[in-house]
């Protein structure tokens, strides 16, 4: 319990990401949450290969999260555009409001 | 060992909090701002436990760039007046079985991760961390050398992505006067200028 292993920081990546998990699913607000849930998942999975990299001695896991941090600022611009436009075209990003493809 | 136990629990605690926060607060802005703190406690855990260049990465880019987007998006959209629908109205049909499904994954993920072990002589690898450099210096030694290709590519990533998102929310507007520098480059004098012969005490008629 005091000893701080990989277990202790892989757990806290796996509670992250649950909450990322329940958020999409909980959500019912608007899109932005679902947006800023994505990137709580993104953290935790940076969470993960960081302290793999850190335990195991190996330095390729960080390349991999400074690789997923820039796919994740992408995928953050991207999707807040979409929500721009959406928002012009609509006037409504809640949740329930979104139904054009009737998923 | 006492003391990274501390920061460690104390980082935790306060990231899990905010990320519950972020899922369940009731305005957007609030949101964002417990996303902030989440990244910041994060950001804090990487540079305590030995990642340095990434956990101000995390830092300078997360918090300096993404959550301000966020807040920049947050701003420009009136989701105010949204705020007040959380669990209002019609319940949605797909919560329980979310619920089960995320509480499954956490207990799977609990149960593999939350032990784990290595072997003794897991590490065979050729980037092993060297003790006598720095984790950024360790960090370039790798990336420029070995994954250079993924570098380049997440340079390319980027571009793509603001490419995208100015494509995206660009609309041409009507009625707005732009400067159009093909009508300004083809001008010739012939078309332009007009020589006119000025008589003495009769002045110049323009624009006749």
């Amino acid at each position: 319990m005091i000893e701080i292993g990989l277990g202790h920081y892989l757990s806290l990546g796996a509670i992250i990401f649950f909450l990322g998990v329940i958020g999409i699913f909980l959500n019912r607000k608007n899109v932005i949450v679902i947006l800023m849930s994505i990137e709580l998942i993104l953290l935790a999975v940076n969470i993960n290969l960081i302290s793999f990299s850190i335990f195991s001695g190996d330095i390729v896991g960080q390349i991999f999260t400074m690789l997923i941090l820039t796919v994740a600022a992408a995928e953050a611009a991207i999707g807040l555009a979409i929500i721009v436009i959406y928002y012009r075209n609509r006037g409504s990003i809640r949740v329930e409001d979104i139904h054009g493809m009737k998923g | 060992m006492i003391a990274h136990s501390i920061f460690f629990y104390f980082f935790s605690v306060i990231a899990i909090f905010s990320s519950l926060m972020v899922i369940t607060s009731r305005s957007t802005i609030n949101s964002v701002f417990f996303l902030i703190l989440d990244f910041i406690s994060v950001g804090c855990l990487f540079i305590m436990v030995g990642a340095e260049f990434l956990g101000m990465i995390l830092l300078i880019v997360y918090v300096g760039a993404v959550a301000v987007l966020f807040l920049f998006v947050v701003m420009m959209l009136n989701v105010a007046e949204q705020k007040q629908s959380w669990f209002i109205g019609k319940k949605s049909t797909h919560i329980p079985t979310g619920l089960i499904v995320s509480v499954l994954i956490l207990l799977e993920l609990l149960v593999v991760v939350g032990g784990w072990k290595y072997k003794e002589d897991l590490m065979s690898s050729s980037t092993l961390v060297l003790s006598n450099v720095s984790n950024t210096h360790q960090l370039g030694l790798v990336m420029y050398t070995d994954y250079i290709l993924y570098f380049q590519l997440a340079g390319i990533v980027l571009l793509l992505a603001m490419i995208g998102a100015i494509l995206l929310t660009f609309r041409e507007r009507v009625g707005v006067k732009k400067q159009s520098y093909i009508n300004q480059i083809s001008r010739n004098p012939s078309s332009s200028i007009e020589l006119i012969e000025a008589k003495s005490n009769q002045g110049v008629k323009v624009d006749d």
